[in-house]
């Protein structure tokens, strides 16, 4: 538990304390007052206003596509089920700065739209409630979908023998069953788009801005420290609370259903009814998953020739960045692979100690630090890698010049995917299996290597996978820190998009597909390994 | 020299004892069964042996050696868990060789004594099937296979044939008996079910809350219970407080005929239903018949006494044909025979202690 509490408190609590601090601490005194000032400014009271009011438009509308789609997961078997299940969620794991310049290329100026119809929505608040729909999908379909597979049908037919009708049964037995994943996934997404970047960054023009964006703003282009830190104080404690309601609906959601194998519930769809609901979910899932991720291959193919590799090719030398890059774009994924690789091991040995750690001990203490876990997904990626910028350039911890510093922050937000995906498997590792080893004959160790290891492993496998695919896509943060020669493909593409002209737009459509393309990659072999639905994400 | 000596083995969680000074012996070759009602510590006898569980008190010796800081995998005995608990990410094979894996055993040599093994418990060639795909029976089989095959000194079964159903632990009871009288392995065995402790051991124990109540051969148990605890443990319901004087005993039933030797004094008393007689009306005590109950080849009939009010039911054990209507009047008379004046002195009525088995 020593290792991952060190971790969190030198990577995480220190440099975020050190912006905030350096933010509203003057002439060696805390100025409190700039709180205040701060909050009443009407601009700011804006960015406030808006950040929650997408943020809850976007859950409800999120709610509102997904659920129908966790229903038709859980319930329907259909040929094409699995794979269908891993494309849905290869938006989650999509670099946020990928899902912009998709919806860039489908909404945006010169898109699939505004070619066809003349209709442009990058600046409109639509597009991001949509962005932000694609992006989480498949954290309703999964939350709730996979709970609502191993609700036992039973229970509803019960209630049914009883004298409730069909709507009476699902309204009084499986949906008071179904809340808390419902509550789980709704706070999760909220959560999610409460602290939106990359997506609000690229499509909101200057019109629109969340709390995250605001304090980019602040911190990088008009330097206001004391601002940005009031704002990641708001922030903080926006997740904060937001965490603190979703770790007591994950506690409801372990006690005492009756699960069953998903496999017994599923059955191929009756009725005309059914079939339509089907394919209203399939017609969904094309129209906003499929579409604009196939929009952004087919505009990183096109060019003023026809279709072609030349944004591809151009991706390979300098000269025709026309001075955006130091070293030619392509070199990017490979900085971005090498980044993610060590980030994924630093990830996975500082959370499987931490998942270790809370399946051993029990308490408030403990609880705490599995909350203090989860932070990371929340707070200010943009605080973090300019606390990172601040704070680890003086000795003993001069990291400033060291490329150790990007895989580090990345590895920050791999951390709590680790966590959640490893906890529930090392909690269901029998202690009695154990015992069995021991009886026949297996010390301690051998028994852990016999008995815990093989379960674990898959389940650790899983975590490598998120904590890769995250490491990947982390932008707020690694646009701070990663050096100008060395940048990774997300701040490749944000650089590319951030200059006129139609070369930059199309090498970053291709950069975005091939980042796009790497990250599915390692998710669909994810879903190869993983097959039971027990982690939390 | 006994292979399992325990002495003065004591176990507490928290407040709470699930073991109170309990000592037990067991011979090599013998079988053993434990038998008790659930919560009476049974399972954390068997822990404590196989070193699952530290005594708080008191010396656990194998084969004359202290265990005292012998960690679990050196003990050298075998335990066959409640629910198997079969490795899931194992096959058969993998299961069943776990322990020879552990000794360091050739792989042909694991590959034999696997084989030996599966063939002994009636599974032959099943060493490629996933555990999850096995039924119950077969679980069991399996897990039997896994704790035989390193031949511990000591084999432990906790509750081996609890989660199968009637016709198949009664058939595997009879194959187990005979499977360990064959190989001559000492096993130890918990369960809380009469028939199984009966048909599987040469010695049986009871325990009651931490103590060993009884220890004897399945007859002797069964004909001379040491106490009203162990009689309706054993579903004998007619046990009355009663003062002993000679050859008659005076109950609540009126006065009772005891056989000849018996204790004396202010005793409990088992009657057994067989020694239960129906006569004729006016003769014996007047009864009228509250339920009956066919048992397969006999009709238990439940006798409520006319009396005294408050007195206990009795129950008695009829043939098909003979068997009273419900409702009928009966006379009642005892047999001498089948009255077993039970020993230690009365404590309490022998209402409280069917309160603590219903517990």
């Amino acid at each position: 538990m020593a290792l991952p509490v060190a971790f969190f408190a030198v990577f995480f609590a220190y440099p975020v304390a050190a912006i905030v601090g350096r933010g509203l601490k003057t002439d060696g005194g805390w100025q409190f007052g700039r709180i205040g000032d701060v909050l009443t400014r009407p601009d700011i009271l804006g960015v406030l206003r808006f950040t929650t009011w997408q943020a809850l438009a976007s859950t409800a509308l999120t709610l509102l596509i997904a659920l129908p789609g966790a229903y038709v997961f859980a319930r329907f078997d259909f040929p094409g089920k699995q794979l269908l299940r891993a494309v849905v969620t290869v938006p989650f794991v999509l670099p946020t700065v990928v899902v912009g310049t998709a919806f860039l290329a489908l909404l945006g100026r010169g898109g699939l739209l505004d070619d066809l119809w003349g209709v442009r929505l990058d600046t409109s608040v639509w597009a991001i409630l949509l962005a932000h729909v694609f992006f989480n999908y498949a954290v309703v379909v999964r939350t709730v979908g996979g709970l609502w597979s191993q609700l036992d049908p039973r229970q509803e037919e019960a209630a049914r023998v009883l004298g409730a009708g069909r709507l009476a049964a699902w309204w009084r037995v499986t949906l008071p069953a179904l809340g808390p994943a419902v509550a789980a996934a709704a706070l999760m997404v909220f959560l999610f788009t409460f602290t939106s970047f990359g997506v609000v960054q690229i499509l909101g023009g200057p019109g629109f801005s969340t709390l995250e964006v605001e304090i980019y703003r602040q911190t990088a282009q008009l330097l206001d420290l004391p601002t940005a830190a009031v704002l990641t104080l708001v922030q903080f404690a926006a997740v904060g609370a937001i965490l603190a309601v979703h770790a007591w609906t994950v506690r409801k959601r372990e006690t005492a259903l009756r699960l069953v194998d998903p496999a017994l519930t599923a059955r191929r769809p009756r009725g005309a009814g059914q079939w339509a609901l089907l394919g209203g979910v399939l017609g969904t899932v094309l129209l906003l998953i499929l579409v604009p991720l196939g929009v952004l291959v087919e505009r990183s193919l096109g060019g003023p020739g026809g279709y072609g590799f030349g944004f591809y090719r151009a991706l390979g030398s300098v000269e025709s960045s026309g001075g955006t890059f130091l070293v030619p774009p392509l070199e990017a994924v490979w900085n971005s692979l090498r980044y993610a690789l060590v980030a994924t091991v630093i990830a996975l040995v500082v959370g499987g100690l931490a998942a270790a750690a809370l399946t051993r001990r029990a308490g408030r203490l403990v609880r705490g630090f599995d909350a203090l876990l989860m932070l990371p997904l929340g707070v200010s990626a943009v605080t973090v890698g300019f606390g990172f910028l601040i704070t680890l350039d003086e000795p003993p911890l001069d990291l400033r010049a060291s490329w150790i510093l990007v895989p580090l922050a990345q590895a920050l937000v791999g951390v709590p995917f680790v966590v959640r995906t490893m906890l529930p498997v090392l909690r269901a590792v029998d202690g009695r299996l154990r015992e069995a080893a021991a009886v026949l004959g297996a010390s301690p160790l051998r028994a852990w290597r016999e008995v815990d290891l093989p379960l674990v492993r898959r389940a650790s496998l899983v975590a490598a996978g998120f904590a890769f695919a995250v490491s990947l896509g982390e932008f707020g943060a690694t646009v701070f820190i990663a050096r100008p020669d060395r940048p990774t493909l997300p701040v490749a593409v944000a650089r590319l998009l951030g200059r006129p002209g139609e070369l930059n737009y199309g090498q970053a459509m291709a950069l975005s597909t091939v980042l796009m393309v790497v990250c599915a990659v390692s998710l669909l072999a994810l879903e190869r390994i993983r097959t039971d639905r027990s982690g939390e994400f | 020299m006994a292979l399992l000596t325990l002495s003065d083995v004591t176990v507490r969680f928290g407040a709470r004892t699930a073991l109170d000074a309990v000592d037990l012996e067991i011979a090599e070759h013998e079988i053993v069964c434990v038998l008790g009602p659930s919560g009476s510590g049974k399972s954390t006898l068997l822990r404590v042996v196989a070193g699952l569980q530290e005594p708080a008190g008191g010396r656990v010796a194998l084969d004359g050696a202290d265990q005292s800081g012998v960690p679990v995998h050196r003990r050298g005995v075998g335990l066959m868990f409640q629910d198997h608990q079969l490795f899931p990410q194992r096959d058969v094979h993998g299961n069943v060789a776990f322990g020879l894996r552990m000794r360091g055993a050739a792989r042909d040599e694991q590959a034999r004594r696997v084989e030996e093994l599966l063939d002994l418990v009636g599974l032959p060639g099943a060493g490629r099937r996933a555990v999850a795909e096995l039924s119950g029976g077969e679980q069991q089989r399996v897990a039997l296979a896994r704790a035989l095959v390193p031949s511990p000194r000591l084999l432990m079964l906790d509750e081996p044939l609890g989660q199968l159903d009637r016709s198949l632990r009664e058939r595997l009871v009879v194959e187990l008996r005979g499977l360990f009288g064959r190989l001559g392995t000492t096993v130890l065995a918990v369960t809380h079910d009469q028939g199984e402790a009966f048909a599987l051991a040469d010695r049986v124990v009871v325990m009651r809350d931490g103590r060993i109540a009884q220890t004897g051969t399945p007859l002797e148990v069964w004909q001379r219970p040491a106490s009203a605890f162990v009689a309706r443990f054993l579903g004998f319901d007619n046990v009355v407080d009663a003062t002993v004087s000679g050859a008659l005993a005076d109950t609540v039933w009126g006065k009772i005929p005891v056989p000849d030797g018996s204790a004396q004094g202010e005793r409990t008393v088992l009657v057994r239903p067989a020694g239960v007689r129906l006569v004729a009306l006016g003769e014996g005590l007047r009864c009228t018949v509250g339920a009956r109950t066919f048992t397969g080849s006999r009709v238990a009939v439940l006798l409520r006494p006319d009396g005294p009010a408050g007195a206990p039911g009795i129950e008695a054990e009829c043939g098909l044909r003979e068997a009273p209507e419900v409702g009928a009047e009966v006379g009642v008379a005892f047999v001498a025979e089948e009255v077993v004046v039970l020993p230690g002195e009365r404590r309490g009525a022998a209402q409280g202690v069917q309160a603590a088995v219903m517990a």
